[in-house]
């Protein structure tokens, strides 16, 4: 290992110390505020190195890493969302019972597993981030253990990874089986020398696949995400949309890029049906919904349903419109389940659409920032939904794929009446119910998030000129 | 840098309304009547200042905004839209004063939305970048989407809904036609731009031009609106409060009618010729179908909005006969159904400020209750049924003999239309103000607040029946250069169409000609 290879691992680095270095000091001084600054700082470091190994990149390490661009841009994604995360879990957490600092040693070991995934070039790498990622979410989601709900989606979540990694383990042998390595790179140079795909690598993709739906919560792989979702704690429920979504999105579009499985019919007809069955399912079950992290479940395999549209664009800009489309999402969930877990008490999660009646009459500003969320996902001017919505339209339009862009407006259309539906609520009559106070952290990170929204909404050409520049495969 | 001031002003006022709301409610009000003072002003101005109108755009300006798609910041006025402007301004301001006494809750939010309704439609008549339109064009339907679902009446969420459904759904449409314009223009010249002068004249085949322009059809047919996509405009109408209905009738629906004008006619110019036969059918059944629904509703504010439906089947029909004289009554119509309907929905929001009733069957014989009521009323329901000396006049004679000249037919028919105008009209004094009282209200007349609102409206519709001729002169040059392309060249561009087109060409010019 030379130095280089070193310098180049440094956030990983500093993500692998920052759980040691808590454990440690939990040991020796258990105090809430320490561990949560220490916690902040860690990630701050993290984001921080980013820019430090701007230099060395693109660079490669055999057979596992490959530190390019494209996961620079992820890692920062990914660390920026945990640090949202991160802040909307103080208030959180300040009033849950028992032990509540070890969250914060997960909440680490799950980020690094999702990042390793960023720089994944070898089916090991993968899987190896994925399960260190799996399991710390297990433990995330049942966190609260006095909730019953909690750890029915903690093993809910549990058994279903198991069978999803089960898959993926099996699609990964069979692609062994073909090419006899797994290094992604290696089975790339082996593709390009094919004319056409082995029988034997199309099943093995085709469990990838499944492992990769659930991952995702794709239809019809989704039954999921409700359930855990509901259960999880409001900053888990975020974390499992956001981080850990995005970390699959990353290695999914690295490897499918670069075995351009976009150009190979059966997998266009696989993924465009996925998207669409997403899409609709995603939207049509989020009508029903009376509680509002269902509804944002459901309305998550919506999202994921867009998104995978441009896995079929196969060109570099189609990367950098799912990049965008991520970033904006991120933003727009995490406020979203932010303004559920600051309004969330010891005794009641805010989890019914009704417990949010009036809100708007009752506490004006975070009233705005979830209707600024809402109308984010619904894809509404002034919000930057509306620019990473019209990026995906535009990209895909480009690419010629109309039947998918079609489906995605009339979804757009559905998904539209049940996010309106939460916003009437807010603005319905106010009956008197004891809202808690909301701390100087939580009111600062939906200031971020508002700000984010609304810049990215009026002004995105400046983050779209960053990723052309930096975020390419 | 006028144009954006309009716009900023107008955001800045929303944004200090709402923040002023929480400390007093008179804040908002004075906020908001200042800003949209301002904004008048500006125009007012402008318009003594400029001597002639030519072909050419008075204003353009234009700055880069997201260059990674073509997308600019390209405002322009013309005549057109200074028109528009006027009138959108203008009917701010009475609709912040007509709210003063109705809204008394949540003033500050009620403001904020106004305003930013208003920067919206001022945004979609001065943007000549279509991603730009597209962006005004949604970013008014939020908070009108606020006003009728807050301060509406019974009915509000339901109607709320559906206005916010249909023309989002319409108006994603138009976006796809506006990516699909984007890219046939970018495929065959390689500048991919957003921006409306250069997409002008694009080449593409006939159907191509025909799918794209439907798109566009949808979203402005739903706003216009045009029977049967009229479903929403009801509802909307007469559950918003009045500030809302009157924003509704006098403004929104104009945007539709300006989005054909602007956008349909000169992009679309093949397209819309074989269309117009359709487009001119539908105005027709919207005339009659409107105005025989009117007849039959027994809510004014419904009864109101159909006549909505039915004045605006004059500018659909005007707009696809394609000469000048329909499309200067297609302006005027616009002005004066902006202010006449508007009137009226101010007149029955004052009614039910008063009995808090809008059943029409309750009132009557209100005359000598409200005189001078009564009088604006009858004003206005003469308006309405296309009394010589009022604005509509003016406007529906223009649209009638310009729609003669490219289909006799469909003119006849409309003509039927002044008919049932009468009807509706005459029944809506009938049952409101004369006839036997069915029930002995105790109600007011008019305070002096009331009387200016509704009088200085009279005086314009007055003013644009007996002086027709300023607003013409205005929209004369934007109109001919709306109109270029059916008068001068014939437009061929594909081949598969091209005897069509030419006969269809020859048959409009030589029309144009006989007009001339």
């Amino acid at each position: 290992m030379t130095e280089t290879d070193f310098f180049s691992l440094t956030p990983f680095l500093i993500l692998a110390m920052a759980p040691i270095i808590i454990m440690i000091v939990i040991s020796i001084f258990r105090n809430y505020e320490v561990v949560y600054g220490f916690s902040v700082l860690s990630i701050i470091a993290a984001i921080a190195s980013l820019f430090y190994i701007l230099p060395v990149i693109p660079h490669s390490i055999a057979p596992l890493f490959i530190i390019d661009g494209f996961s620079l841009f992820f890692l920062g994604i990914i660390f920026f969302s945990a640090l949202l995360v991160l802040f909307f879990s103080y208030d959180y957490l300040k009033h849950l019972d028992g032990i509540r600092e070890e969250y914060y040693i997960i909440l680490f070991t799950s980020t690094f597993g999702a990042s390793l995934l960023t720089v994944a070039n070898h089916f090991i790498l993968f899987f190896l981030g994925l399960e260190t990622l799996t399991l710390s979410l297990y433990i995330l989601i049942a966190y609260e253990k006095s909730k019953n709900s909690s750890i029915e989606a903690g093993i809910k979540y549990l058994v279903l990874a198991s069978v999803s990694s089960a898959f993926l383990l099996f699609g990964i042998g069979l692609m062994y089986l073909t090419f006899g390595t797994m290094q992604f790179t290696a089975i790339i140079s082996a593709i390009s020398h094919l004319k056409q795909l082995p029988p034997l690598f199309m099943y093995g993709f085709g469990m990838l696949l499944v492992g990769i739906g659930f991952k995702l919560a794709l239809v019809p792989f989704h039954m999921w995400t409700p359930d855990v979702y509901q259960g999880a704690p409001a900053p888990v429920s975020s974390y499992i949309a956001t981080v850990s979504k995005g970390a699959v999105m990353a290695v999914f579009i690295r490897f499918f890029f670069n075995i351009k499985g976009f150009d190979n019919p059966s997998f266009f007809i696989v993924i465009s049906a996925i998207a669409i069955l997403s899409m609709f399912v995603g939207n049509i079950l989020a009508i029903q919904q009376k509680n509002i992290k269902r509804l944002l479940a459901y309305s998550s395999i919506a999202n994921m349903g867009y998104l995978i549209i441009i896995l079929l664009t196969g060109s570099d800009k189609g990367i950098h419109s799912a990049i965008f489309y991520l970033i904006t999402y991120f933003i727009t969930t995490i406020g979203a389940f932010g303004v559920i877990s600051l309004l969330s008490t010891k005794y009641k999660e805010a989890e019914k659409i009704n417990d949010y009646k009036g809100l708007f009459w009752k506490k004006p500003w975070i009233a705005a920032v979830f209707t600024l969320c809402m109308l984010s996902l619904a894809g509404i001017p002034i919000t930057a939904g509306f620019i990473s919505k019209f990026y995906i339209i535009y990209e895909g339009m480009r690419a010629g794929l109309m039947i998918l862009i079609f489906s995605m407006v009339i979804n757009s259309v559905i998904g539209l009446y049940y996010y309106l539906r939460v916003i009437t609520t807010m603005f319905s009559s106010t009956d008197n119910v004891e809202l808690p106070t909301v701390s100087f952290i939580g009111k600062m990170t939906l200031a971020i998030i508002t700000i984010g929204i609304l810049v990215l909404g009026v002004y995105p050409g400046w983050l779209i000129d960053f990723i052309v520049k930096y975020a390419t495969l | 840098m006028i144009l954006i001031y309009l716009i900023v002003i107008l955001l800045a006022g929303a944004l200090l309304a709402w923040i002023s709301g929480n400390r007093s409610s008179i804040w908002p009000r004075i906020i908001s009547l200042v800003t949209l003072s301002v904004d008048l002003l500006l125009l007012v101005i402008y318009l003594f200042q400029t001597v002639s109108f030519s072909n050419k755009w008075l204003i353009d300006i234009q700055y880069e905004w997201i260059p990674q798609f073509g997308i600019g910041l390209h405002f322009a006025l013309d005549g057109l839209s200074l028109l528009m402007l006027m009138l959108t301004f203008f009917l701010g301001i009475i609709s912040v004063l007509i709210s003063w006494k109705e809204i008394n809750t949540r003033v500050g939010f009620f403001h904020f939305n106004l305003l930013l309704i208003l920067a919206g439609i001022a945004g979609v008549f001065l943007s000549l970048d279509l991603f730009l339109f597209y962006f005004f064009w949604e970013l008014m339907l939020v908070p009108m989407y606020f006003l009728i679902g807050i301060w509406g009446h019974e009915n509000r969420t339901k109607a709320a809904y559906k206005f916010f459904l249909y023309t989002q759904a319409s108006g994603l449409l138009m976006f796809i036609s506006i990516l699909a314009l984007y890219f046939v223009h970018g495929n065959s010249t390689g500048i991919y731009t957003f921006d409306y002068i250069q997409l002008l004249g694009t080449h593409m085949s006939a159907s191509t031009s025909m799918w794209i322009m439907s798109g566009f059809l949808a979203a402005f047919l739903v706003k216009l609106p045009v029977v049967p996509l009229h479903n929403w405009l009801p509802d909307a109408h007469s559950e918003a409060p009045t500030a809302g209905s009157l924003i509704l009738a006098a403004l929104l629906l104009k945007t539709g009618a300006y989005g054909l004008l602007r956008f349909i006619v000169p992009l679309f110019p093949t397209a819309s010729v074989t269309f117009a036969p359709i487009g001119m059918a539908l105005g027709v059944i919207g005339i009659l179908y409107g105005a025989k629904l009117a007849f039959a509703q027994t809510d004014l504010k419904r009864l109101i909005a159909y006549t909505s439906v039915s004045h605006m089947g004059f500018v659909i029909l005007g707009i696809f006969s394609f000469n000048e004289l329909a499309y200067q009554g297609v302006v005027m119509q616009m002005l004066a159904h902006g202010i006449s309907t508007g009137a009226l929905f101010i007149m029955a929001g004052q009614l039910s400020e008063r009995i808090h009733t809008r059943d029409i069957n309750t009132m009557g014989g209100l005359w000598e209750k409200a005189p001078f009521m009564g009088a604006i009323g009858l004003i206005f329901s003469m308006a309405s049924l296309g009394l010589p000396g009022l604005g509509n006049f003016i406007a529906e004679l223009l649209i009638l003999i310009g729609a003669f000249k490219a289909n006799v037919v469909m003119s006849v028919l409309a003509c039927l239309g002044l008919i049932a105008a009468t009807l509706y009209s005459l029944r809506i004094l009938q049952k409101v103000f004369f006839g036997p009282k069915n029930t002995d209200w105790k109600m007011k007349d008019l305070n002096i607040r009331e009387k200016m609102i509704s009088g200085s409206l009279v005086i314009i519709i007055l003013g644009l029946g007996i002086f027709p001729q300023p607003v013409f002169d205005i929209a004369k040059p934007a109109l001919l250069k709306t109109l270029d392309n059916y008068i001068e060249k014939p437009v061929i561009n594909s081949d598969s169409n091209k005897s069509e087109t030419t006969k269809s060409e020859t048959n409009l010019n030589s029309k144009l000609f006989f007009y001339k």
